[in-house]
């Protein structure tokens, strides 16, 4: 198995706490498959919206990070899966993509000495 | 919560005490999506708004804007938590709830701006699910609880519930928004809008805190209870797998959730103390007699008209007349029971409620008098609120057609909530 990240963007704020509730028991519902299928290493946390940006040599730290809602990363949660293939397949059960939003699978490199 | 934390803010920041729960809410979902939900989401919920509550009042540091009995103690830092820890605390959100049930009955506000506060409030109701269950337009309903919040935030403090005159002076608005609450879940009820039970669960669950309190421990609060119990009882029969009312008579009697008759008759024998005799005493009682006949035919009409009497004496109206007259129809005759009709006072106001021209049609199809009984339903149709009560009265006249004399269900509509029908005598629409 290799280690792969989700990282969750499009987080949708304008819903109704009636919406609000159901999406997160369809969150738990997802993830608790995943899990069953030994596929999650760590759940991960969701993100704040706000934080700091700090750059370059002079180390500038600004607010931010300063992007359009649906390019801010929301979340993340770490997968095994046997590959690219398969972690792309379990990203598509994300509750995430029905509101419009977007699961940015990357493996993570890891050195088998 | 908003309770706990108005208290925390003061009332002129109930704005901030909703905005804490909000956000709150909106964090508790996120991590729940990663993390599970939690055993014991309430706490979870509680103590993130208190945390939160505290950073706000730390990054405030002007105690002044909060309430003005706690300003020292907030400005602080070494009993800002502590004091925040024990606002919320148990007993002190229990206080909190009564003190918020009190305040949303200030008497510059309507009563139904006061049950739309208190959904809303205490109960947690969003106005989507308040718009729905008053059967009411969601930008009405919005616009009605942010008047009422005004006129709250207008007052200095919240209601002082320790002040025995002001409490005593504010019981009986409490009483009567919480029947209303109660009433608008009840004759609501049915299987396509499942948040009106709900509304006979928040008046019960509300009238329990105040059965808590000592002084809220009074005589009519027991009878009030009483009769919401003993008429929640009888939920689970009153609405078919269909979407359809099922009268009293016809109600399977198996279904009514015996614990809560119980329970209804154990407040009602609590209710008896004392000399307050008020209609909700009554309704109790009437409640009681129809909870405790194990089938239709064993019910004591006898007595039913008897506290229809003594209802009479207490709260005269024609609804209360017309109710009266219908049990006297079951006791003595549809004959009988038209004569009582024709005798009320003032009977032209209820040319206006359906069921008055529906009773009138019941006791004629008794008689077998079909086509004037079919007559007398057709008005009724006419003048029916919602669905519901279109079918209802629908069957009512299709069955004068076919020689359905036998069926006699249509007392479950008539029997309760005298009182709240007066609105719609005075052709006010329950909006």
């Amino acid at each position: 198995m290799s280690e792969f990240t989700f990282l969750f963007r499009g987080r949708d704020t304008s819903a109704s706490p009636e919406q609000m509730q159901k999406t997160t028991q369809k969150w738990v519902a997802w993830f608790k498959e995943l899990g069953e299928k030994g596929h999650i290493k760590d759940p991960g946390h969701p993100l704040e919206a706000a934080g700091k940006v700090v750059m370059g040599k002079q180390k500038t730290v600004h607010d931010g990070p300063y992007a359009e809602a649906k390019d801010i990363v929301g979340g993340f949660t770490l997968i095994e899966a046997r590959d690219l293939s398969q972690a792309v397949e379990l990203s598509k059960g994300c509750p995430i993509l029905e509101v419009g939003g977007s699961v940015e699978v990357r493996p993570i490199q890891i050195l088998n000495m | 919560m908003v309770a706990a934390l108005t208290r925390v803010f003061g009332v002129h920041n109930i704005a901030l005490a909703e905005d804490v729960v909000q956000d709150a809410f909106c964090r508790a979902m996120e991590v729940w999506k990663f993390r599970g939900i939690p055993e014991n989401p309430s706490a979870w919920l509680m103590a993130t708004a208190k945390n939160r509550a505290i950073d706000v009042l730390r990054r405030q540091r002007t105690a002044r804007t909060s309430a003005p009995e706690l300003g020292r103690l907030l400005e602080s830092e070494w009993t800002l938590a502590p004091v925040v820890d024990e606002l919320f605390a148990p007993n002190a959100i229990k206080d909190d709830l009564l003190r918020m049930m009190f305040s949303c009955c200030h008497p510059r506000l309507s009563e139904e701006a006061q049950v739309a506060l208190i959904l809303h409030i205490l109960c947690g109701f969003s106005v989507g699910e308040i718009a729905s269950a008053f059967v009411s337009g969601h930008t009405a309903i919005e616009k009605r609880i942010q008047r009422a919040k005004k006129v709250l935030a207008g007052s200095k403090r919240l209601f002082d519930v320790t002040l025995p005159a002001d409490f005593s002076a504010r019981l009986p608005a409490v009483h009567r928004v919480l029947y209303l609450l109660f009433n608008e879940g009840y004759h609501g009820a049915s299987a396509e809008s499942a948040v009106r039970a709900q509304l006979c669960h928040e008046a019960m669950r509300l009238a329990a805190i105040l059965l808590e309190h000592p002084r809220g421990a009074t005589s009519t609060t027991y009878a009030l209870s009483a009769l919401m119990c003993l008429n929640a009882a009888r939920l689970p029969a009153r609405v078919d797998a269909s979407g359809n009312l099922t009268s009293l008579f016809d109600q399977d009697r198996l279904l009514w959730d015996r614990k809560l008759v119980l329970e209804g008759l154990k407040l009602l024998e609590l209710s008896a103390s004392g000399s307050e005799l008020t209609a909700y005493h009554v309704e109790a009682a009437l409640a009681s007699v129809h909870a405790t006949a194990p089938r239709t035919e064993d019910t004591n009409w006898a007595t039913i008209v008897s506290l229809y009497d003594t209802l009479m004496t207490i709260h005269p109206s024609p609804i209360v007349a017309l109710n009266r007259a219908i049990a006297v129809a079951q006791h003595e005759g549809p004959e009988r029971g038209l004569e009582e009709i024709n005798a009320i006072e003032d009977r032209k106001r209820l040319s206006a409620y359906p069921f008055y021209s529906a009773a009138l049609g019941e006791l004629e199809l008794r008689r077998g008098r079909h086509e004037t009984a079919r007559e007398h339903f057709r008005a009724a149709l006419a003048l029916a609120r919602n669905p519901m009560e279109r079918r209802y009265l629908g069957r009512r006249m299709n069955a004068c057609e076919r020689d359905d004399s036998q069926h006699v269900g249509f007392y479950e509509e008539f029997q309760n909530r005298p009182l709240a029908f007066e609105s719609c005598l005075e052709g006010v629409h329950r909006s």
